[in-house]
């Protein structure tokens, strides 16, 4: 581990100038994962700045029937929140289906959607990585890629984003609250993470000490009808093969009126699936439904060859949990 | 034949002596060793595959403040032996594999010992590796012997002959993944060497045995026994891969003496213990299996390829159980290796047995489904009435006692044999079932001593207690053999103060320190009787493998599985495992219980999910962090039950007992692929089961 200064300011426009100030500066909040790459050397900051408590650990409601989360709020405060539970089930399943106890303990809503992607070699110093050491090359494409990219992958980087909080909030339109250097803003949840193109070194649009303050949860009625179904290798405490958060809104007759689908372990980002909520929009909601949404919206997947037979299977993997998880939401059989 | 010791202590669910020391975090491990201000190492690894160093440059590392040495194969001291080529480190620039130790930094904090070592720049003359394990290779070749010393071909019969006279045929290709030992505490020691008085290296190691680390230690060192003492009274976990020093217990000593009269310490990170502390060979079992309709077996042949490394030779003996379990008109097992650029394999969880209990007992349920025929009754009609390969009788064998006693407490009677038909809230169900077996082995050296102080017995023995429950049990023994009460017995473990004592392997840890007990205990009464005097000690020893060499001793078992397998997805989840075993007598049930479903549990982890991902391409494991390999967590256990037979064996030991510490795991595996194909029509033939396998055979 390289040695790095420690900062503990007293408020977030301090916290924000001291990281704006250092080029080589990081923000520190539940530490899960940046603690795991300061060990690893992956992470080799020059100076920390630990603002766990610097923002709100309050979740407030907004008077429209939404809700402000503070960036300190821990990921099992939020999951156990009455309201979060009636209103967004998606989100405390998600979250729950996220790491264990002792991390979503740890865990914050601001830091836990900027967990860095996943991939085994951005994690070994000792192989290639773009992420890492901008172009030095991929090592993942054409080796272990079970856990990468189907969609939306470049050549530089097909890492996946990890989190599952962050698939479940790009389904409801949640919506960052940050203040940085160039004072406060807003940005829609799901244009804050960003496909790797040329430049996988960046996993978000943020600005070099722009700190993540609230994370706002809009009113979203279909919300109550929403389930966050994730496949993976074992029965808890591992990343998602393929996850899928899914609302919907139903017409009596089992229309669906409306849809929010998100994707989580099949791109750099927590995946938005708008093609797969336009073909669901209309129809009934079965079976065929569900596979026909998921064939729309993987239309330009490109599956990763590796060891072990590659990734291929997510694919199908896709369509089958997209299915699973709408069934869930219309009472028939998980 | 022996005279059983009546069980007064032994058979009691005694609680674990160690238990409470362990829960209050007292028991103290080899890295927690309390020494005067220790300095910590850091080992450099290799980063190419195959080569050679050119040039080491440890400037900055050594301009750290506060790094005390960096050693390399530049400045490292010569070893007196070298024969053993993993354990041989820093003796040259040359390269055999990647991750291989090729220095150590030694400094005063370890987090400075790990930067300075980033700080080391190795430059290599790159050379071409190779390190594809495939069945077609040219260059396979036969070992002389398969650990730890099998044959390592054997026919019987004419198997070609017996297959074609065959009216059902099963031959197909299993696999097993390659798999690491991952136990708790990772590999890790303290050491500290006196330089006064000619050198003395004290060496808190965490091993599953002081006595075989010591000699390897001192033969590496060029050392007498005396000048070397080992230490060991706890260990987090083992499973084979502490059964051997490796190259860590090397740089440990060397850093000590390195640094004469200052304790050093280290801990392999959880990525070095994918390079450094051996691991399971994958294997490619390609199987043959040729019966009458009645389900008499004609053929058995199972020809396995396996992998080693270049520099060390480790020959798993994955086709030995298949020369004993059945009959059989004919029958031919083979081994053949790769020798590959790539880390030693070593033993690991029931090295042979274990793998070579999954492509068999696969088969023998694909032949069960050919035939039309129950898997358990198929295995009945196979039973063979003495060792199918020596012809010798079994001292005992209650294989059938377990089949059928398993299948009553499961539930199978009644099981509808159709795969892929039921179907409960959007999961397909299923149950399967395998056989178990481990050989009861003893090693050929142990000794104990017995002495009476302060109106206790104490006995000392340099055994190992990984975790298993060797300090609760030996007492147990020690009491019926004293004729005794427990509570006044103590035993002293762990140290090389104490008696030799065998490794921790093989299940034969309670065999053979439990035998060489016995026998000090006799000498004892003999010598004093009943009412002895303070300071009164007698030995005994153990010094033939085995006490009896006209019967084949082995424990079996029969394992029943309940698979689900989501319709959709392909998830598989085993809400029920069941064991029953034949293991002799048991002499603890409390901490016999916990090994059964500690091993049944590892067998299920095996099944499902352990792989290390070898990316050939750079020649390491890619998924080298338990994050990403994966072993079974809690919420994939469910209802697991181990039940035994009251097994009565007067050949294999005066306590009457076999080993339990492997059987668990053996045949798991099997059960649940068996159970998975019962549920889906799915046959999953290459480990671990993961879904993508499953999905293209689902509707």
């Amino acid at each position: 581990m390289k040695p790095f200064a420690y900062a503990r300011p007293s408020d977030v426009a301090e916290a924000v100038r001291e990281v704006a100030a250092e080029p080589n500066a990081v923000f520190l909040g539940g530490g899960t994962n940046l603690v795991d790459h300061l060990k690893l050397g992956v992470a080799r900051p020059d100076l920390v700045v630990d603002v766990r408590t610097l923002t709100s650990r309050e979740i407030t409601d907004t008077g429209d029937g939404g809700l402000l989360v503070g960036a300190a709020v821990s990921n099992s405060e939020l999951a156990a929140d009455r309201r979060v539970r009636e209103r967004w089930p998606v989100l405390t399943q998600a979250l729950l289906a996220g790491a264990n106890g002792q991390l979503r303990n740890l865990a914050t809503v601001g830091g836990n959607p900027l967990q860095r992607t996943r991939c085994v070699y951005f994690q070994d110093v000792t192989t290639a990585c773009n992420k890492r050491a901008p172009g030095s090359g991929c090592s993942a494409i054409g080796g272990y890629t079970r856990y990468h990219a189907i969609l939306g992958a470049s050549e530089q980087c097909i890492a996946t984003h990890p989190s599952d909080m962050a698939v479940a909030l790009t389904a409801l339109d949640a919506v960052v609250h940050t203040e940085g250097p160039r004072g406060a803003r807003t940005i829609p949840f799901g244009e804050l993470h960003r496909l790797p193109g040329d430049d996988p070194s960046r996993d978000t649009v943020l600005e070099h000490g722009e700190l993540v303050t609230a994370v706002e949860l809009p009113p979203l009625e279909m919300a109550r009808r929403s389930t966050y179904r994730k496949v993976r290798d074992r029965a808890s405490y591992a990343f998602a093969l393929v996850s899928v958060a899914a609302a919907v809104d139903l017409a009596d007759d089992g229309t669906v009126r409306d849809a929010r689908v998100a994707l989580g372990g099949v791109a750099h980002t927590p995946w938005r699936a708008t093609r797969a909520e336009e073909v669901l929009r209309g129809r009934r909601l079965t079976d065929d439904t569900a596979r026909a949404a998921a064939e729309a919206e993987l239309a330009d997947a490109v599956p990763q060859p590796g060891i072990d037979g590659g990734n291929a299977f997510k694919v199908p993997l896709v369509a089958r949990t997209l299915t699973a998880a709408l069934r869930i939401l219309t009472g028939r059989e998980g | 034949m022996t005279e059983l010791l009546e069980p007064r202590a032994m058979g009691r669910d005694l609680v674990r002596r160690d238990g409470v020391r362990k829960v209050r975090g007292t028991a103290t491990y080899a890295f927690e060793t309390p020494v005067e201000s220790p300095a910590f190492c850091h080992p450099l690894q290799a980063t190419v595959a195959r080569g050679r160093i050119t040039a080491v440059d440890t400037t900055a590392a050594e301009a750290l403040d506060g790094v005390l040495a960096v050693v390399t194969h530049e400045n490292a001291e010569r070893l007196a032996s070298t024969d053993d080529a993993e354990l041989a480190v820093l003796q040259s620039p040359e390269v055999a594999f990647r991750g291989q130790p090729i220095g150590v930094v030694v400094a005063e904090t370890s987090e400075l010992a790990r930067q300075a070592a980033d700080l080391v720049r190795v430059t290599y003359d790159e050379q071409p590796h190779d390190s594809v394990l495939s069945a077609d290779r040219g260059d396979l070749y036969a070992p002389e012997k398969v650990n730890p010393g099998y044959d390592t071909d054997t026919v019987q019969g004419d198997v070609d002959a017996e297959l074609a006279a065959s009216a059902v045929r099963v031959e197909q290709t299993y696999a097993t993944a390659m798999v690491h030992n991952n136990p708790l505490e990772p590999h890790a020691s303290t050491a500290l060497w006196d330089a006064a008085d000619g050198g003395k290296l004290t060496l808190w190691d965490s091993t599953q045995g002081v006595h075989p680390d010591r000699k390897a230690v001192c033969s590496l060192f060029g050392l007498d026994l005396e000048r070397v003492q080992v230490v060991c009274p706890y260990v987090g976990g083992g499973f084979g891969s502490k059964g051997t020093p490796h190259a860590n217990v090397v740089l440990v000593a060397m850093a000590a003496r390195a640094l004469p009269g200052r304790a050093v310490k280290l801990a392999l990170t959880r990525q070095q213990m994918f390079t450094m502390a051996g691991y399971r060979t994958p294997t490619i079992q390609r199987m043959q299996l040729g019966a009458d309709r009645d389900g008499r077996i004609r053929a058995l042949a199972l020809d396995v390829v396996e992998q080693t490394s270049r520099i060390k030779e480790f020959a798993e003996q994955t086709g030995v159980p298949a020369r004993m379990m059945y009959t059989a008109a004919a029958r031919r097992t083979t081994h053949r290796l790769a020798a590959l650029d790539v880390p030693v394999p070593s033993w690991f969880r029931a090295p042979g047995e274990c793998p070579g209990m999954f492509g068999p007992e696969v088969a023998m349920d694909e032949l069960a489904h050919a035939l039309g025929m129950d898997p358990v009754e198929l295995r009945i009609r196979n039973e063979p009435d003495r060792d199918p390969e020596t012809g010798q009788p079994w001292s005992s064998r209650h294989l059938v006692e377990c089949l059928r006693e398993g299948a009553e407490r499961f539930g199978w009677a009644g099981r509808d044999p159709r795969p892929g038909v039921r179907r409960e809230d959007g999961w397909l169900v299923g149950t399967g079932m395998a056989s178990s077996v481990y050989p009861t082995m003893r090693q050929a050296q142990s000794t104990a001593t017995v002495r009476f102080e302060d109106g206790r017995y104490v006995v000392e023995i340099g055994a190992a207690d990984l975790g298993t429950g060797a300090w609760t049990v030996l007492p147990q023994i020690a009491a019926d053999a004293l004729d005794a009460d427990v509570d006044d017995v103590e035993v002293r473990i762990g140290d090389t103060r104490y008696p030799i004592a065998s490794v921790a392997g093989g299940s034969s840890g309670t065999n053979t320190w439990g035998s060489a007990i016995v026998e000090a205990a006799r000498q004892f009464r003999g010598k004093f009787g009943r009412r002895p005097e303070d300071g009164d000690e007698a030995q005994g020893s153990v010094d033939q493998a085995a006490t009896d060499d006209e019967h084949a001793t082995y424990a079996f078992g029969a394992q029943f599985v309940e698979a689900r397998v989501h319709a959709d997805t392909g998830e598989v989840r085993v809400p029920r495992l069941l064991g029953v075993f034949a293991c002799g007598r048991i002499v603890n049930p409390r901490t016999a219980r916990s090994q059964f479903i500690g091993g049944m549990t590892m067998g299920l982890s095996m099944a499902l999910h352990e792989n290390s991902a070898w990316d050939a391409r750079i020649g390491q494991v890619a998924n080298h962090d338990l994050a990403e390999y994966h072993v079974t967590v809690n919420a994939d256990v469910g209802d697991v039950q181990a039940h035994w037979i009251d097994e009565h064996d007067p050949y294999v030991n005066a306590m009457g007992i076999k080993g339990i510490g492997e059987i668990g795991i053996v045949g798991t595996a099997a059960a649940v692929v068996n159970a998975v194909f019962h549920a889906t029509g799915v046959r999953v033939r290459h480990l671990p089961v993961t879904l993508d396998k499953i999905l293209p055979g689902l509707p």
